[in-house]
């Protein structure tokens, strides 16, 4: 009998440390694409938050705990991204959630956050319907489709020859419909003419007939908004073509593999950014983006994926402010401190506006947007 | 031009498909994976080792039919049961198996393959193509034909036909059928691999490649009629041009359904394929 109980004793002495073992660390959930068509972005971003989270912890972590990033593919799938989001909250117990690149797998996993009562910071998506849907639990860090165009707007007339007649290679979901009619809109009010608007699926590879269509419409400057595969793709079989469009990506994305591998001479593009890893100081807080940029750098990733990256970084940053505010980690709470959160990021101020129906609104922050021009491989900033 | 081009490696991809399935009754989901492993296989040589990418496109072949030949004598053969529902089993179980592979070994980040031509399209009138294109168009035909020949006019291709007919006969006519076998997966493989390390450079390679290059194949040999090369070959680029056309005239949205469209067709007014090949029967 004396036995039993000294073994019951040891068997509960190792229960109770090894559950205060676990509660030593404050996870954050996290599901981005890191397989399938857009896994080269969702790599970048995942890359990125793990920075953060070594970075975080290399300075004593958050409350006095460990942070732990919990990081589940989403396959480039919605169905999947609901899967991922679903043992993230059931088995590992986030209370926390960062996701899901593409707005096609975040308005996928949204439904999830309000069955669940978790909160979600968005890091890449840009449809609109996101912050306007009244989901109270969604706070995003990315610009909208339409804050983007704003802000292209603002640009209009430094480009020469000007823009006056605008064509658009989207992928056909709620992203590059968003992006293209946003685009169409703000620019419209330039007098922009509306030439030819084209769509791929997201897994398309040849894109020959939508481009020829393109370069019969007889306008000057072509939109593409997609992942950088697709955009990777278009720019080649575009110059293949000889489209007489000005190209400008729009969503972030930047085709790094035509820097080791620049197509014909006169092939150019402008794309719209949120960090420029090439002029880190042109950055609102140089400091915050030296250490991400080094920090990448040392773990010898590749450079052109910290514009993207930095979508990860600034989405753990924002969590760990949160959660600091909060002063302790659990869903509700951490909603609460999300209104409350400011703080200096790699792209800028983070803040969140509200959005959406009264009452259950959701966050928004208004970051800051940059143009690079990539012309045989090299990088500059043309634009004032 | 563009659809020409794609259609001479569909077909390649359909006719290894077909011949896989005619002569050996194994509906081969790993056909896709072949076609990922021959772009893999280029990019490794090519982007990674710095070999010479004509040297990496045969190498990639070859690589393709080693790896087809192992699979089916390692696995395929030891396999007693000649069921089909676990024959396709196994052969799903294998797909997923490899496509794993590829993303464990090269991450599910699509890469680029640099080819050696001329980055500077070539332009004849109002069409412009470029090099590589030309050079994948031409290397698909030459092979094709070489396949054609290969099939009809030597005795390899005399004892596959006959295994086609009639396995039984076949092997009581002194035909070694476990060779046949052998020849015909790794023949199947090799034209898959091939596909992909021409068409690798042209587009990106990711893991994820072959679900859309199986199911392509599938519809080419649906198209063409189970077993038939010259069906295979033919649905290869019908299938091609019917999406290049059915994009650039009506709506690029549906690209996929067009070729769709057109097997659902095919199966209402001639259900064998337009080619079937006769067999004999019972």
């Amino acid at each position: 009998m004396q036995k039993l109980r000294w073994a019951t004793a040891a068997v509960a002495a190792v229960l109770t440390a090894s559950a205060a073992q676990a509660q030593e660390t404050i996870k954050i959930g996290m599901t981005q694409p890191l397989t399938g068509p857009v896994a080269a972005s969702g790599n970048y971003v995942a890359n990125g938050a793990k920075i953060a989270v070594d970075v975080i912890n290399a300075n004593g972590g958050v409350l006095g705990k460990k942070l732990e990033l919990i990081l589940e593919d989403n396959k480039s799938n919605p169905k999947e991204a609901v899967n991922a989001v679903e043992k993230l909250i059931l088995r590992d117990k986030v209370p926390l959630l960062i996701g899901a690149w593409s707005s096609t797998y975040t308005l996928a996993i949204m439904p999830k956050l309000i069955e669940y009562k978790v909160p979600l910071i968005v890091e890449t998506s840009s449809s609109g319907k996101i912050t306007t849907s009244g989901n109270p639990w969604v706070f995003r860090i990315s610009p909208t489709s339409e804050m983007e165009a704003k802000a292209f707007l603002a640009k209009y007339d430094s480009f020469q020859p000007s823009i006056k007649k605008i064509d658009f290679l989207s992928v056909n979901n709620d992203w590059g419909r968003g992006s293209a009619e946003e685009f169409s809109k703000y620019l419209k009010t330039k007098g922009v003419e509306i030439g030819s608007v084209q769509f791929m699926t997201p897994d398309a590879t040849d894109l020959s007939a939508q481009l020829t269509a393109i370069k019969q419409s007889g306008g000057d400057t072509l939109f593409i908004t997609t992942g950088v595969e697709q955009m990777t793709l278009a720019l080649k079989q575009a110059a293949e073509l000889k489209l007489p469009q000005r190209i400008i990506t729009t969503g972030g994305s930047f085709p790094d593999q035509l820097i080791a591998n620049p197509g014909p001479k006169e092939m150019s593009s402008y794309h719209l950014l949120f960090f420029s890893p090439w002029f880190p100081d042109k950055a609102k807080y140089p400091d915050i983006a030296k250490v991400y940029v080094d920090e990448w750098t040392k773990r010898k990733l590749e450079f052109p994926g910290l514009t993207e990256g930095f979508r990860g970084y600034d989405a753990v940053l924002t969590a760990v402010e949160a959660i600091k505010i909060a002063g302790k980690a659990e869903p509700e709470a951490l909603r609460e401190a999300l209104w409350k959160t400011r703080l200096p990021a790699v792209n800028g101020d983070i803040a969140f506006i509200k959005e959406g129906p009264a009452g259950a609104e959701s966050g928004q922050n208004q970051p800051n947007i940059y143009i690079v021009l990539l012309n045989q491989g090299k990088v500059t900033m043309p634009l004032p | 031009m563009n659809g020409v081009m794609l259609g001479s490696t569909y077909a390649l991809l359909g006719i290894g498909l077909t011949l896989v399935f005619g002569i050996m009754r194994i509906v081969n989901f790993t056909h896709g994976e072949f076609y990922a492993l021959g772009a893999y296989m280029a990019y490794l040589f090519v982007a990674q080792l710095g070999v010479n990418f004509f040297a990496a496109i045969l190498l990639a072949t070859a690589i393709g039919m080693i790896v087809g030949a192992a699979l089916e004598f390692f696995i395929l053969r030891r396999l007693k049961t000649t069921d089909i529902d676990s024959v396709m089993l196994l052969m799903i179980g294998l797909w997923i198996a490899m496509q794993n592979t590829e993303q464990l070994i090269w991450g599910g980040v699509a890469k680029l393959i640099p080819s050696p031509f001329a980055q500077q399209p070539l332009v004849f009138g109002p069409v412009s193509v470029s090099p590589l294109k030309v050079f994948v168009l031409v290397t698909a035909i030459v092979l094709l034909i070489a396949f054609h020949l290969l099939i009809n006019h030597t005795r390899l291709g005399l004892a596959m036909r006959s295994t086609f007919q009639d396995r039984d006969v076949a092997s009581l006519m002194g035909v070694n059928v476990g060779t046949i076998y052998m020849a015909t997966f790794a023949l199947g493989s090799g034209l898959a691999a091939v596909a992909g390390a021409l068409l690798g450079p042209i587009f990106l390679v990711s893991p994820t490649m072959g679900d859309l290059a199986s199911l392509k194949a599938f519809a080419i040999v649906i198209l063409g009629g189970l077993g038939s090369t010259v069906g295979a070959t033919i649905g290869g680029f019908v299938l091609a041009l019917v999406e290049e056309f059915g994009s650039g005239y009506v709506s690029a949205d549906f690209r996929d359904a067009f070729s769709f469209l057109v097997i659902v067709a095919v199966l209402i007014l001639r259900p064998q394929g337009l080619f079937a090949p006769k067999e004999r029967v019972g």
